[in-house]
Order: C-alpha cells, then sequence, then structure tokens
C-alpha cells in the first residue's frame, strides 16, 4: 500500500470517527436532554419534590449536561453503559447475552445474501434487457417496496400455515440437529434477504453496467474478446470497487430489517431487546442499543469506502 | 445543415472528437408518454391520494363499528375483505385508516424534502461563495453526514422512547430522518448543474445568487428532485407502517395500515384477509409510486450512490 | 495488386429519440488494395466512424447495419456469427480508438492489454507476443520500450497511449487497421510525433488501412486516397493529391474553402490598428491554483501583461494546460488572482466578481467555448437572449422583443428560433446564440474561448468570418483564446503565445510569418500539418532533433524559461541557471529567450503559413 492510498484510508478513517462522535451526541441529546426530567417521569406527578431529589441525585441528573455526556461517553467507551432502569441489571450484561444471535443471523442473512445478490446483479448486467433481466428487475422492485412484515407474513402463510414444514417463530434455544437449524433460521433469514438480495443486486448491476458501456469495454470487444472474457477480465476488476461498496451499503439495510424481523418471529437478539427497552422507557438500554446498531453502520459504511479508495487503479504505483 | 450534436471539449483543448457521429438531431420536445406501468402506477397513486381524502366518508362503516359476529371473518358481500379481531369491517378500517397512512407520510416527506431542498441549495450556493460559505457548506454536510448515520428505524424508535409515540411526533421524525439524503442528492445536484457553462455565463454577466439559484438552478433540478421525492414518500410509508406494525407508531384508538397488520396478525394462522389486506394496501401505494416514479426515469444515480 | 477490403451498398440505421430508425449510411461504396491507406473523412454526423466500425462487423448501441456487404479477403464480414466476427475482431481487423486515454482499460497494465488480442486468438505464447510488443514499442518511438508495458495507463501521457494503442492493433499483424480519430484528442505539438510514429510503422510493414478523420491536412499526410463523406453519403472518392488540388464536388470545395486561412483575412477590418486607446490592460497577473495564500498552490498564470486596444483582436494561443482559459476568466473575474491586476480603460477593476459594477461587467462579455452547456436547456432563446437586455438595459416588453429579433439577424439566425430551446438547435446556431446573448449586452470587449474548436471546420469558419464582420459593425474588441494557431492567426491583430502559464512571445499581425519566433512558437507553427501532401516528411528534421544536453536539472526552478524540458535552442550554463529576458523585437512585439534575435532567426526558416500549392 502506498503512502496516498495509506493517507486516504487514514483520513477517511479519522472522519468517520468524528462522525461517530456527532451521533453519540445526537443519540444523548434525543434520549436523555430534550425529554425532561427523567426522575419525575418516573415518579409521576404525586411524588414528592424529596423523593424526586433523591432519585435525581441517585441517576446523577443533579450533574450539569455536558458532565453527564462525558461520563455515558466514557462509560460507552470502557464497555460500560450503565445499568437498566427496569430491571437493574448491567445493560452490558443484557446486551452481552443477545448479541450473539443477532449477529449470527446477520451473518446466514449476509453469506445467503452476498453471494446470490452478486450472481443475479452480475447476469443480468451481462444479459440486459432480456427476459431475466425484466423479471429480476421487476421482482427486486417488488421486494424493496413493500414491507418487510408483509414478505415475513407471506412466508408464514406458505411455510407455517399452508405447507407446515416449518414453525411460525424461531425457537433458536432448543437447536440440537441441522434441521432444527433449518426450522429456526429459514424464515428470519429467507425475509431478510429478499430486500437485501434486491438491493444489493440491482446496486451491483448499475456498477457493472457503468463499466460496460465505457470505452475500454468497447475496444476489449474490437479485440475479439468475447462478452464472458469481457465482463470478466475487463469490466469486473473496474467495478470491484464500486460493488463492495454496494455490498457494504446494502448490508446496513440488515440492521432495519433486522428489527423487524426479530420482532415477528421473537427472535431473541438484540432489537427485540430494544423494542422492549423502548416500550418501558428504559433509557440506559435504548442508548446502549441506538449507539451499538450506529457503530454496526458506521463499520459497514467505512468498509464500503476504503474498499473504493483501496481498489481504485488510479491511485495504483 | 442538419444538426451536429458535438460533445463537450476538454477545458482549453481540442474537442474529443463526438463519440457518436451518428447521433440522430434531438427533436422537438413532445409531451412525455407515460409507459403502461407508468400508467398504471399513475392510476394506483391517484386512486390512493383520492382515498386519503375522502376514503373515510366512502367507508361503508364506521372505523370502530362492531358490525359483525364474526372474528377473523372471511371475504363476502358485506364485507369485501372480511372481518377483523373484533368483528369490524376490515374495508372500512382500510379506508379510514388511509389518511393517517398517506397523510402523515406525505406531511413527513414534504418537511424532509422541504428542509433537505432549503439546506442542500444553501450548502451548494455556500460553497461556490468565499472562505465563510464554505465553512458553511463544510458545517452543513458534516452533520447531515452524521444523521444519515444513524439508520431511520433506529432514529425513530428513539425518539418513540423519548418522546412518545403521536401523530405530530412521527411527521417530525420522518421529515428529520429523510432530510439529510434529501440535503445529499439536491446539493449534489444543485452542485453539478453549478459546474455547468450557462451558470458561469450567469456569474460572469453578474447576476445575483438567488436569479442563479431560482432561474438557472432549479428548472434544471425539477424531475431528478421530483424523482427523490417519490422514493422518499415510499421510505416514509414503509418506515412508518413498520413503526405501527412494532405498536410504536399510530396510537389507537386512531389505526393507520400498520397498526390493522399489527392487531390482526393472529389472523395470520387462519390465513384470514383481516391480516393480509392492510398489508396488501401499503404494497400496492409503495409500488404504484415506485412504478411511477420508474416510468419518470432518472434512478440511475440513486442506484449508483446507494442513498 | 489485389483488393482485400470490398464494401458495397453499405447502410446503417439509428434509433432516433422517437424510437424510430433513421438511415445514417446511405449505401457507401468503396474498396482498398493492400498496402494502401485510404481516409474517410468528414464532418461530425458524416458517419465516418459508423462506416470504419462496420468494417469490424460493429455497430454501437441504438445502431444497426440493415443492407450492403463488406467484403474482407473471401468473408463477407456482415453474414459472420457473433462467433466468426470475434475471431475475425483484433486477429484479421484491428482498431485504433480516438481516445486512447479512455479506450485503455484503468485497472490492467498496459503489456496485457497490448498483447490481449495476440492471446485472444492464440497467434503466439505470452512470451513472443511481450517481446513483438516491446519491439513496436521501439519502432513507436517511445520512451522506455522494456519498462513502459508494466505500467498502468494513467501513468503514460496521452501521446504515448496512443502510440501503445497502435502497437496494440498490430500485435496480430492484421490484414487491416482502422485508426479512429487517433490524434483529434491531442495537441498539433503531440500530434505530430504520433503521426510520425504511425507514418513508419504504416510504411514498413506495408499496412492496409482506413484513416477516419475530420481533418484533411492530416488526412493530406497519411492517406493514399480519400472518400469525402457527408450526411452518410460518399460525396467523392479519389487520390489525395487529386482531391486537395482538383476536388469536383462542391462539398469538397466547401471544406477545403474552410480550411484556408487566407480567406478570412481578407475580411477581417483592419481599421483599429491606426488608434491607440487601450481598452483593457493586464498588468503582472499571477493566479495560483489551490492554496490561495501567498507562495502556496500550483501556479497557473505568472507575469502577464498585456494590453488590448479598442476595435483590435488579440489572440491567445496555448496548449491544453497553458493557463490561457484561466487567463480569460481572470479577466471576467471568475478566477482570484494572487497578484496583479485588470484595469478596464485605466481603472483597476475588483479581482473578483463581488466587487464589480454592473456597466463594468456589461463591458466585458463572456463567450464560452461550449454552446452545447453555456446555454441553459430549460430556457427559450428568447429568453436567453432577453435577460441580459433586462439585466444591463432595463428593456422590457415590445422594445425588448424587437431588440431580441435584432439580434438574432444580427448574427443572422431566423426570428422564429426564438420560440426554442438550445436543445433543438444546430452546434453552429447555438454558438451564434451564445454569441447574440454576450452582445446583447452592447460590450466593448468580448472575451472569445474557444468558441470555434467544437464546431465543424466549415460550421467553425462561419462563426469566425460572422465575427470578422461583426467587429466591423459593432467596432468590438476580442480577445480570442484558441489552441489552433491557423485561427488565431487569420482573425487577430496581435497574437499572445503562452506556455506553461508564462507569456512567451508577443506577435504582431504584420510580422507573424517571419522569423525570429520564440522556439516554442516556432514549434507550434511548425507542428501544424499543412495540406500538402509530403509535408509531414520535410517537417520532420525540425522537431526529430536531439536537445542539447543540460548539466543541472531541468526547469522547475521559478523565474526559469517553462520551455527548457522540450527547448531544442537551449544553453546550458544560461537556461537552467537564469531567468530569461523579455526581448523587445524589431518589428514591434517580444520574446522571452536568452537567445539573440539573430541566433533565432539564423535556426528558424520563415514559416509557411498558407495551404501551399496545394490550395
Amino acid at each position: 500500500m502506498n503512502s496516498t492510498l495509506a493517507r486516504l484510508v487514514v483520513k477517511r478513517l479519522g472522519s468517520g470517527a468524528l462522525t461517530l462522535l456527532i451521533v453519540s451526541l445526537v443519540v444523548f441529546t434525543i434520549t436523555a436532554l430534550l425529554p425532561g426530567d427523567a426522575a419525575q417521569a418516573l415518579l409521576g406527578q404525586e411524588a414528592t419534590p424529596e423523593t424526586v431529589a433523591a432519585l435525581r441525585a441517585q441517576f446523577g441528573l443533579d450533574q450539569p449536561a455536558y458532565f453527564r455526556y462525558f461520563q455515558w461517553l466514557g462509560g460507552l467507551l470502557i464497555g460500560d453503559p450503565g445499568t437498566s432502569l427496569a430491571n437493574g441489571m448491567a445493560v452490558a450484561d443484557l446486551i452481552g447475552g443477545r448479541l450473539p444471535n443477532t449477529l449470527k443471523l446477520a451473518a446466514i442473512a449476509a453469506l445467503v445474501a452476498v453471494p446470490l445478490a452478486l450472481t443475479i446483479g452480475i447476469l443480468s448486467a451481462m444479459f440486459r434487457g432480456s427476459l431475466f433481466d425484466r423479471t429480476m428487475n421487476t421482482a427486486a422492485v417488488a421486494a424493496v417496496s413493500v414491507p418487510e412484515f408483509l414478505i415475513a407474513s407471506l412466508a408464514v402463510l406458505l411455510f407455517a400455515v399452508h405447507l407446515q414444514w416449518l414453525p411460525a417463530l424461531s425457537h433458536v434455544s432448543e437447536i440440537n440437529s441441522f434441521s432444527d437449524f433449518l426450522r429456526a433460521y429459514t424464515m428470519p433469514v429467507l425475509t431478510l434477504c429478499c430486500g437485501l438480495v434486491a438491493q444489493m443486486a440491482r446496486m451491483t448491476r448499475a456498477a457493472v453496467i457503468d463499466q460496460l458501456s465505457s470505452p475500454y469495454v468497447e475496444m476489449a470487444m474490437l479485440k475479439g474478446a468475447r462478452p464472458i472474457r469481457v465482463v470478466l477480465t475487463h469490466a469486473l476488476p473496474n467495478a470491484v470497487g464500486p460493488i463492495a461498496n454496494a455490498v457494504a451499503l446494502s448490508l446496513s439495510y440488515l440492521l432495519g430489517g433486522v428489527i423487524i424481523v426479530e420482532s415477528i418471529f421473537h427472535y431473541p437478539g438484540i432489537a427485540t431487546l430494544m423494542l422492549d427497552a423502548v416500550a418501558t422507557r428504559d433509557m440506559p438500554l435504548v442508548q446502549a442499543c441506538a449507539m451499538l446498531f450506529c457503530l454496526g453502520y458506521m463499520m459497514l459504511v467505512l468498509v464500503a469506502d476504503v474498499s473504493a479508495i483501496v481498489s481504485n487503479p488510479r491511485l495504483r504505483k | 445543415m442538419t444538426s451536429s450534436i458535438t460533445p463537450a471539449a476538454p477545458e482549453g483543448g481540442r474537442p474529443i472528437a463526438p463519440s457518436m457521429n451518428v447521433q440522430p438531431p434531438k427533436q422537438r420536445r413532445r409531451p412525455r408518454m407515460l409507459s403502461i406501468t407508468g400508467l398504471i402506477g399513475l392510476a394506483i397513486v391517484g386512486f390512493w391520494l383520492v382515498m386519503a381524502v375522502a376514503g373515510p366518508s366512502v367507508a361503508p362503516h364506521p372505523a370502530n363499528a362492531l358490525v359483525s359476529d364474526d372474528s377473523f371473518g372471511p371475504m363476502s358481500s358485506a364485507f369485501p375483505l372480511g372481518s377483523d379481531y373484533l368483528g369490524r369491517d376490515i374495508l372500512s378500517r382500510i379506508l379510514h385508516g388511509a389518511p393517517y397512512t398517506i397523510g402523515v407520510a406525505l406531511a413527513g416527506t414534504v418537511c424532509a424534502c422541504l428542509l433537505g431542498t432549503v439546506l442542500g441549495l444553501t450548502g451548494a450556493a455556500a460553497g461556490t461563495g468565499g472562505k465563510a460559505g464554505h465553512w458553511v457548506d463544510e458545517v452543513l454536510s458534516r452533520a447531515m453526514d452524521a444523521l444519515i448515520s444513524i439508520p431511520n428505524k433506529l432514529f425513530a424508535l428513539i425518539m418513540v422512547a423519548s418522546f412518545g409515540s403521536s401523530v405530530p411526533l412521527l411527521i417530525l421524525t420522518a421529515a428529520l430522518a429523510y432530510m439529510p439524503g434529501s440535503y445529499r442528492i439536491v446539493r449534489s445536484l444543485a452542485v453539478n448543474v453549478m459546474t455547468l457553462d450557462f451558470i458561469q455565463a450567469a456569474r460572469a454577466r453578474g447576476e445575483g445568487m438567488a436569479y442563479i439559484i431560482f432561474i438557472e438552478v432549479l428548472p434544471n433540478m425539477f424531475r431528478p428532485a421530483l424523482t427523490d421525492f417519490g422514493m422518499r414518500f415510499v421510505y416514509v410509508v414503509l418506515l412508518l407502517a413498520a413503526m405501527s406494525f412494532l405498536g410504536l407508531g399510530v396510537q389507537p384508538p386512531d389505526a393507520d395500515w400498520g397498526s390493522l397488520v399489527r392487531e390482526n396478525i393472529l389472523a395470520l394462522g387462519e390465513g384470514a384477509p383481516a391480516v393480509l389486506a392492510p398489508a396488501v394496501a401499503i404494497a400496492t401505494l409503495t409500488i404504484g409510486v415506485t412504478l411511477l416514479i420508474d416510468s419518470l426515469g432518472g434512478r440511475g444515480k440513486r442506484e449508483k450512490d446507494g442513498v | 495488386m489485389n483488393q482485400i477490403v470490398k464494401v458495397s451498398g453499405l447502410r446503417v440505421a439509428a434509433r432516433n429519440a422517437q424510437g424510430d430508425d433513421v438511415t445514417i449510411v446511405h449505401g457507401a461504396d468503396f474498396a482498398l488494395e493492400k498496402g494502401e491507406v485510404l481516409a474517410l473523412i468528414g464532418e461530425s454526423g458524416s458517419g465516418k466512424t459508423t462506416i470504419a466500425l462496420s468494417l469490424l462487423g460493429y455497430a454501437r448501441k441504438g445502431c444497426h447495419i440493415v443492407g450492403g456487404s463488406v467484403q474482407i479477403g473471401d468473408v463477407d464480414v456482415l453474414k459472420l456469427s457473433p462467433e466468426a466476427l470475434a475471431r475475425l475482431r483484433g486477429r484479421t481487423v484491428s482498431y485504433i480508438a480516438q481516445s486512447a486515454a479512455a479506450a485503455f482499460n484503468p485497472s490492467k497494465t498496459i503489456m496485457d492489454q497490448v498483447i490481449e488480442s495476440a492471446l485472444i486468438h492464440k497467434t503466439m505464447s505470452r512470451r513472443e507476443a511481450e517481446a513483438k510488443a516491446v519491439g513496436l514499442f521501439r519502432e513507436l518511438a517511445l520512451p522506455d520500450p522494456e519498462g513502459i508495458g508494466s505500467r498502468y495507463p494513467h501513468q503514460v501521457s496521452g501521446g504515448q497511449l496512443q502510440r501503445l494503442m497502435a502497437a496494440m492493433a498490430l500485435i496480430t499483424d492484421p490484414a487491416l487497421v482502422v485508426l479512429d480519430e487517433p490524434t483529434t484528442a491531442l495537441d498539433v505539438t503531440t500530434q505530430i510525433e504520433v503521426l510520425l510514429a504511425f507514418k513508419k510503422v504504416v510504411r514498413e510493414r506495408g499496412t492496409t488501412a482506413v484513416y477516419v478523420s475530420h481533418d484533411l491536412a492530416v488526412v493530406a499526410q497519411m492517406a493514399d486516397r480519400i472518400v469525402v463523406l457527408q450526411n452518410g453519403q460518399i460525396q467523392e472518392v479519389g487520390r489525395t493529391e487529386q482531391i486537395l488540388s482538383a476536388p469536383t464536388h462542391p462539398y469538397t470545395r466547401s471544406l477545403l474553402a474552410a480550411m484556408d486561412p487566407a480567406a478570412r483575412t481578407a475580411s477581417a477590418g483592419r481599421t483599429a490598428q491606426e488608434r491607440d486607446d487601450v481598452i483593457l490592460s493586464v498588468r503582472d497577473l499571477e493566479v495560483r491554483f489551490g492554496n490561495g495564500k501567498a507562495g502556496g498552490g500550483k501556479v497557473v498564470l505568472q507575469d502577464i501583461n498585456l494590453d488590448i486596444r479598442r476595435g483590435a483582436t488579440v489572440g491567445v494561443i496555448g496548449e491544453s494546460g497553458s493557463g490561457k482559459t484561466t487567463l480569460a476568466r481572470a479577466i471576467a473575474g471568475m478566477v482570484a488572482p494572487s497578484a496583479g491586476q485588470v484595469l478596464l480603460d485605466g481603472k483597476a477593476l475588483s479581482p473578483t466578481l463581488e466587487g464589480r459594477t454592473r456597466d463594468e461587467f456589461r463591458r466585458v462579455q463572456y463567450v464560452f467555448q461550449n454552446a452545447d452547456t453555456a446555454l441553459n436547456p430549460q430556457h427559450t432563446i428568447e429568453a436567453i437572449l432577453s435577460r441580459p437586455l433586462k439585466f444591463y438595459h432595463g428593456m422590457s416588453g415590445e422594445r425588448r422583443k424587437k431588440r431580441v429579433a435584432e439580434l438574432l439577424e444580427l448574427v443572422r439566425l431566423p426570428t422564429s428560433i426564438a420560440k426554442r430551446r438550445p436543445g433543438e438547435l444546430s452546434g453552429g446556431q447555438k454558438q451564434r446564440i451564445n454569441l447574440a446573448r454576450a452582445l446583447a449586452a452592447e460590450p466593448e470587449l468580448l472575451l472569445c474561448d474557444e468558441v470555434t474548436s467544437a464546431l465543424d471546420t466549415v460550421v467553425g469558419a462561419a462563426i469566425l468570418e460572422l465575427m470578422a464582420e461583426l467587429r466591423r459593425e459593432l467596432n468590438v474588441s476580442y480577445m480570442f483564446i484558441s489552441h489552433d494557431l491557423g485561427t488565431v492567426r487569420s482573425i487577430c491583430d496581435e497574437i499572445v503565445v503562452l506556455y506553461a502559464g508564462r507569456k512567451v512571445e508577443v506577435r504582431q499581425r504584420e510580422a507573424q510569418n517571419a522569423p525570429p519566433f520564440h522556439p516554442y512558437s516556432h514549434l507550434l507553427g511548425t507542428s501544424i500539418p499543412l495540406l500538402r501532401p509530403g509535408w509531414l516528411e520535410e517537417v520532420t528534421g525540425h522537431t526529430a532533433v536531439a536537445l542539447p544536453s543540460l548539466a543541472a536539472g531541468l526547469g522547475s526552478q521559478p523565474g526559469l524559461c517553462p520551455f527548457i524540458d522540450r527547448c531544442p535552442q537551449r544553453v546550458d550554463g544560461l537556461c537552467n541557471t537564469t531567468p530569461p529576458p523579455l526581448r523587445q523585437l524589431d518589428g514591434g512585439g517580444s520574446i522571452l529567450c536568452h537567445r539573440s534575435e539573430e541566433e533565432l532567426v539564423r535556426a528558424q526558416g520563415a514559416l509557411k503559413l498558407v495551404t501551399g500549392e496545394a490550395a
């Protein structure tokens, strides 16, 4: 890696860190500063000023806002985002118990979706305008413009109600065999993949088509290269950056999808944890989950940008 | 002399000779015909827009009237889309929900796009100005980058967690969540137009920034901006539906289509129309808008940027 | 001699915006003998590239070949299956594209791309192909023939890429090579090197070639025979000498007339010379890009001084990157100079747009090079012309309408055009509107930035004609920026030569053909192809001389002569150590050079300006 490249990557990492800092400020402002007095809200209107004051002191709410922000931020950095208001457990423990499940779900979805989407995207670009391309395009438009819960509902209707192959809920705690695994994960992964594959395939197709319309592709055809060779050896190497970008950006779609999917299938992950926290207004847990999601998103975008920088042939020496 | 379309010459150099010698002369503009899919999209969108206003008054029953003895009843002539878990008419509930689903989403999208456009144009205009302008542009873009890094559903969750759910809050949430994307698109469209020679010509003529933005730039970005508005509307509809589906959107006794899916989710086991009908209603709306936009063109850029 | 290519009745159609098929090549017939170079010449839209591509059985997106035959050897290319076509392309017929910078894949090494067709068609092993490529690099006079193949396209210059593309086309020893405007994107001084290299390999290898160009003078150097095309129809076919000296078709004659700068000289008024009142002066102008602070950034213009008299035309010439457009933009206030000033009627103008008055804006108008982008596509012609009338003169209603009609008449366009939008006009019409908009301000000085370079020769010639007439009618001054010395010479009273942001020469029209020249101006003047076969061989002597060696490093230090890297007249110990003086010439004008007038005259012959006996 040469110095220009290294400088660009470091610069990008730096701006990522700055963005994350601003995000933390926004999250903290919305969740902790704007809503008003959490102690008052928790105790209700009838509480005496003394008990409210006591609770405020216990939460540290009598401290100035910037102090609370830095305290919270410091806690996040050392892995201690506080204790849950709902059950008094450490937020870190609550998250620690659920995070592996969400990561597993996301990883399986990504493993299924990425190869599938790249194949569909590249094939549609190669056979642009063909029946395959048009079918895939229509399916993709439908998949991204339909709510996830409709896809999930249809999946349940088909596999659980009509065919009775799979249970309507995902029982991850009872996985003893591969068939249990399939029974638990097929529908959540299927639901997640629909939108994900559609998004990624469209972006991949656009990236490859962009390259296929360039003069050097025409030149390769005029050198006698067959279409397969043109796509594989000429267009794809230049499309790697845009495609990596497409993959990473689409994967961030997972974050939104996971919230719905976990909720529908009662999957014990971070998203269901956060939904419960939102329902009970358990702010420390909400904040921690929010930052975790933002971190995941930022990392994906970062990967996208860095891969675009690294794959730019003009930066090679 | 027939029309010869000659492409832009590189700065100060010879023209890169036309890559397409064969380009036919550009024709006088014709009223552009929508494709068949575009017309279908237009019909669907038109229908739902009318329903957003007239839905509650044409509904056969009041939204919360218990009119059927049957819970999760099947489709019938009396109840074309069946009945819900309490025996209410689903068709009526969908029609009563239309103003919520469409109205709230439309309000949110309009706010998001208005804000995004104003800030985006400000950023683009400031960016061409002096040092202070660059600074304004930089701060705006940086802040928007941060906001866009919060996934939309997550943003909605923390808003609801902090302030509780209500219609004004949902509109505000949608506006804030989708404004940074609109800002980015508008700014990049405007910046692209501003590099064109006719803007330079206007600047060299001594025109002020207001004239340049409103008379020279805006007409050239109307179509892509409209496309963006449509896409953003689809996203907002999906976001609000998801929030209602999670029980964090429009609160009972009012109900939008997402809430209808949520309250009838138990019907899934029976395969009753009560749960599918509102979900399909959402799908027709979003697909209709998408079809309309696609036939207008101008999605290419979005796909590349993946915004 | 045997015919190896025979095209008969070739017809190509293209789909227009309405989805209808329009024939763009109407039954072309021509043939090539082995070892012959045939030129296809025409303006944009003439179908020359389309015909050339059909020799490879290829039609661009939106076009398709609808009839006729293309015989190469015994096969009809148009009847081949896709597989057979792939076997033909790059093997029997190869192609050299017009922009090598775009036609090379940015993510593969040059060598991989040069030998690709040999590997696809399995004509030789990779080792043999690489050895042959290095041989070709050497024949094409490329620097570092052994090592250049391992570089990436963005690491070599445009002129080198174009020659590398020739190696790519010749690697399989094809029966026919198609060259599609291969030098159009290059500066003239680079073009001549590339042409020399092409000519040498074509001659030595006895290559049969089709050379597509819009430039008759280039074609005169390269081709044995010429096919003249207009609107997809062959107008005339003949031997090069015959086409140049005794054209039979009126269209060919009009092309030749447009190439001849003498024709316009006669019509250009020259009354301005006598009066000596200066309308605009540039004093010690310096522009830096990038870091705006003193001493930082890249110097784009340096030490620029010039005066423009009322009614005079000053030409500014230089190759791409010389800073000529920046100069015009700095005068217009669009680029803030880092030092120096611009005086209008002796009064200093604000360096930026912000500080200028509306009347100052009105008096200096900028005409952009590309009318396609300089006119807002959403506005009607009437709106475009009305705006300056309202903005500068407060005109409205009927008065403004009448004035718009007058302006259209002034630029020789029908008034019915006012209701249209720019997208509905031709390139030449748009450029006239562009000019009319500037004239609407009733300016005293027009800054014309490459106003003809995006146009076809004939259309461009008509615009120059118009500008000359307008100058007489309206007594405006022009600053005329161009990369084309021929154009500048034909219209300007004074010529300023820029090189790498420095003014290396100023020359009066009277003295324009006589030495001494600055060595760069001389190179420029001798690099413009003349309409005479054999010219290329004659000038070889001027350009191919080895540069005198220098002991110290080359001219990157500030103040030294910018041309030192390429100068055949440079002096070791002087040019590389001391900034050159600005020599005032006896005949008016000045030269930035260490060499004395006598030394320069001795080294330089008189420039042959007009097209020679062929015209």
